[in-house]
């Protein structure tokens, strides 16, 4: 964006002041984001810089609240670090078991939002689909409802039919919440595809399941991957259901840093929050490449 | 329609496939094929969502308009004022009313029948308890007998309220959703001044939702403008400093954001370095309104930038030039040829941003303290502390109904079809 050779001084001036004003929204875009990731390495239980850190002094840097991450809920935290240590971190640490709830939780959810959402979209991007529009902004609507009224309907509905307090609870609500984002990202997906590819396929002999296999699925598997990627993301960081039909014990990532944020606020938490940073780096890289992929399959030039 | 006004079928015969079928006929049954297998591919979804959504929150709406803890427990009196109507209570109601109250006490209901009808007038549920304890002991003429007990028996506006309980169906708390209730008479009239709630944080969550739509306009626009612009190997590697926010966790948003606004935090400890405050002057920044709406415009401030972005950049630049070329400052030119371009995606990032911010509820929670919460903490606090169902099923219904009315205003505007994500 060039300031053209035309411009008035005026017009020069305002240039300037409108990319700094740009970089000022990227600053608060971003900043929030990677404040945390100095701060977890605070050695002082403080969530501001001390001044050891400001002026790079190695005492005033530690590990100990990712030390307190894999310690925090142990029978035995004190124990020689072994490998009687690390069997106690698996089976007791909350931080750790709340990891694991979370991705039995989310890969369930995934896969069955996955599963449905592909199936239905391939069937609502066909044109003869009756009733295209009116299902559509059905099956999104979950993204779209204020999730504590999904949370409230849940907790009556599960209530009465013995749901409550299981995982199979939590992980049908959470691919509830999860379908409109596989919908929304295959049927992007599939706007454009050239239907003349499955019909010459099927005119050529191939039965309907190669043509999905070796036709459709290659096509799409892009849209897919990254729709069940918002779909794991969207059940890894939901935590109203889960505090409406879980049980106490049914800790998930998310609820603990609720209960971590609302009761003993330590900088644990920045700890935590930071590892999720780290992982949503390599979620949003791994969806940008599959976008280019995608691009690429499909002949659509990046301009 | 005269006869001669139809051209006579010519005596050919019409079309056939190979089979001998019309090929009219073949057509339509291969379209209606393709029909029913594409609906059969979007059926187990649409079943799936319904039991697992659609009917879940049918329910709930369902027990904003239904309690029975008041007529499924006080059937003596519930018979009486189905026979009698309106009549002022009589003999056989007192009478009534005591047997109710001795059942009630046995199998341990009276506590739900209280509640209930203090849901509608405060005060009342120990007036229930505390009379049917003594109700065994009563003795006719029953009248005098309850009002020993408590003269607030007397008062006509809790026979209206227990009138109307009979039923199981009730609008009561849709009207007290709305801080209005029934009076003796049964006329709509707004409850007392110190107990309207509703309606006052029903407006602030509008007035913060459309603040914070706002603010992610202005901020969002010039960056969608600018990211549109740019060649693209720039606006990629911009790109991502918006969309790692948006993958980025909600909770670690928040907390960024607690951290950064307390009042011990980085910013103030900012302010006080720069000498802009005192140290004594540290800004309240947090569990308050603007804590919610800082928080909140930078969770919802990807959602004004993508859909923005993606409107701007299909808009030919050559326009702009065109414009300029033809003696319009630049913002004129901005006016008049840019901006209008840019309506549909101002549409669909406002309505976007306020449909999400109308009901948001982890953000607010956290760091809105007591001046910063909104609609959605409210239902949440009826669920898990007051344990009012009805009145959260209640405040859900409207909170439902503005958000579906402003989803179906984004259907017809914007597409469904069209919302992109990153």
């Amino acid at each position: 964006m060039a300031i053209p050779v035309y411009a008035s001084p005026m017009e020069r001036v305002w240039a300037y002041a409108y990319r700094v004003g740009c970089a000022l929204i990227f600053l608060f875009l971003i900043a929030p984001i990677l404040i945390i990731i100095p701060l977890s390495f605070n050695a002082e239980p403080y969530f501001t810089f001390t001044d050891k850190m400001l002026s790079f002094d190695p005492a005033g840097y530690s590990m100990r609240w990712y030390d307190l991450l894999l310690t925090f809920g142990m029978t035995n935290p004190d124990a020689p670090r072994g490998a009687a240590w690390w069997a106690d971190v698996w089976a007791n640490a909350a931080w750790v078991q709340a990891a694991k709830n979370s991705i039995i939780i989310g890969v369930s959810a995934t896969l069955l939002a996955t599963l449905l959402g592909t199936i239905a979209a391939l069937g609502l991007s066909r044109p003869e689909m009756p009733f295209r529009r009116t299902i559509m902004a059905v099956l999104i609507s979950p993204m779209i409802v204020p999730v504590i009224i999904t949370a409230t309907g849940l907790y009556f509905f599960y209530s009465a039919t013995g749901l409550a307090n299981s995982y199979a609870g939590i992980i049908l609500a959470h691919a509830t919440l999860g379908i409109p984002f596989v919908i929304i990202t295959v049927t992007a997906t599939l706007v454009g595809f050239d239907h003349s590819l499955t019909r010459a396929a099927m005119n050529l002999g191939a039965p309907p399941t190669t043509v999905f296999f070796k036709i459709i699925m290659p096509l799409i598997l892009p849209g897919v991957v990254s729709g069940a990627l918002f779909a794991f993301v969207t059940s890894f960081d939901e935590v109203v259901v889960v505090l409406f039909v879980a049980a106490h014990d049914q800790q998930t990532i998310p609820r603990q840093m609720w209960n971590g944020i609302r009761e003993q606020i330590s900088p644990a938490i920045l700890s935590a929050a930071t590892l999720l940073v780290i992982f949503s780096i390599i979620l949003l890289t791994t969806v940008e490449l599959l976008r280019r992929r995608s691009e690429r399959l499909r002949g659509i030039k990046s301009s | 329609m005269t006869a001669g006004a139809v051209p006579e079928a010519r005596p050919t015969a019409p079309l056939q496939t190979a089979d001998g079928v019309p090929l009219k006929t073949a057509l339509a049954r291969a379209q209606r094929r393709a029909k029913w297998r594409a609906a059969a591919l979007v059926l187990p979804l649409l079943l799936f969502i319904v039991a697992s959504f659609v009917v879940p929150i049918g329910q709930m709406l369902f027990r904003s308009v239904s309690n029975d803890e008041f007529s499924a427990h006080m059937p003596h009196l519930v018979a009486w004022f189905a026979e009698n109507g309106d009549a002022a209570p009589d003999d056989a109601a007192w009478e009534a009313l005591v047997l109710d109250l001795r059942e009630a006490r046995e199998d341990r209901s009276i506590g739900l029948v209280g509640t209930r009808v203090n849901y509608e007038m405060s005060g009342t549920r120990s007036l229930f308890t505390s009379t049917a304890r003594k109700a065994d002991k009563m003795e006719p003429p029953y009248r005098e007998a309850l009002l020993d007990a408590d003269k607030d028996w007397g008062d006509p506006e809790l026979w209206g309220v227990m009138r109307r309980a009979s039923s199981p169906y009730t609008g009561a708390f849709y009207l007290s959703a709305i801080d209005r209730t029934r009076d003796a008479a049964g006329d709509i009239v707004m409850v007392d001044e110190n107990r309207q709630v509703y309606v006052a944080i029903f407006w602030r969550t509008l007035k913060m939702s459309v603040t914070i739509a706002i603010l992610c306009l202005l901020l969002g626009y010039p960056i969608a403008h600018l990211l549109a612009t740019l060649p693209m190997r720039y606006s990629n590697l911009l790109m991502i400093l918006v969309l790692l926010p948006f993958w980025t966790s909600l909770l670690v948003r928040t907390t960024s954001w607690m951290v950064l606004l307390q009042s011990q935090g980085v910013v103030n400890d900012v302010l006080v370095w720069l000498g802009v405050i005192g140290e004594d002057g540290r800004i309240q920044m947090m569990y308050n309104e603007t804590g919610t709406i800082i928080a909140m415009t930078h969770i919802l401030l990807p959602f004004m930038i993508l859909p923005l972005y993606s409107v701007m950049r299909t808009i030919p630049p050559s326009y702009v030039r065109a414009a300029r070329s033809l003696g319009a400052t630049s913002w004129t030119a901005f006016r008049r040829i840019y901006l209008p371009q840019t309506v549909p995606g101002i549409g669909a990032g406002i309505l976007l941003v306020f449909i999400l911010a109308v009901g948001y509820y982890i953000t607010p929670a956290l760091v809105g303290g007591t001046t910063g919460t909104l609609i959605s903490n409210l239902i949440a606090f009826h669920m898990q502390e007051s344990h009012n169902w009805s009145l959260a099923a209640a405040l859900a219904g409207i909170l439902l109904a503005a958000v579906l009315l402003l989803y179906w205003l984004y259907d017809r505007l914007v597409g469904i079809d069209n919302m992109k994500l990153g």
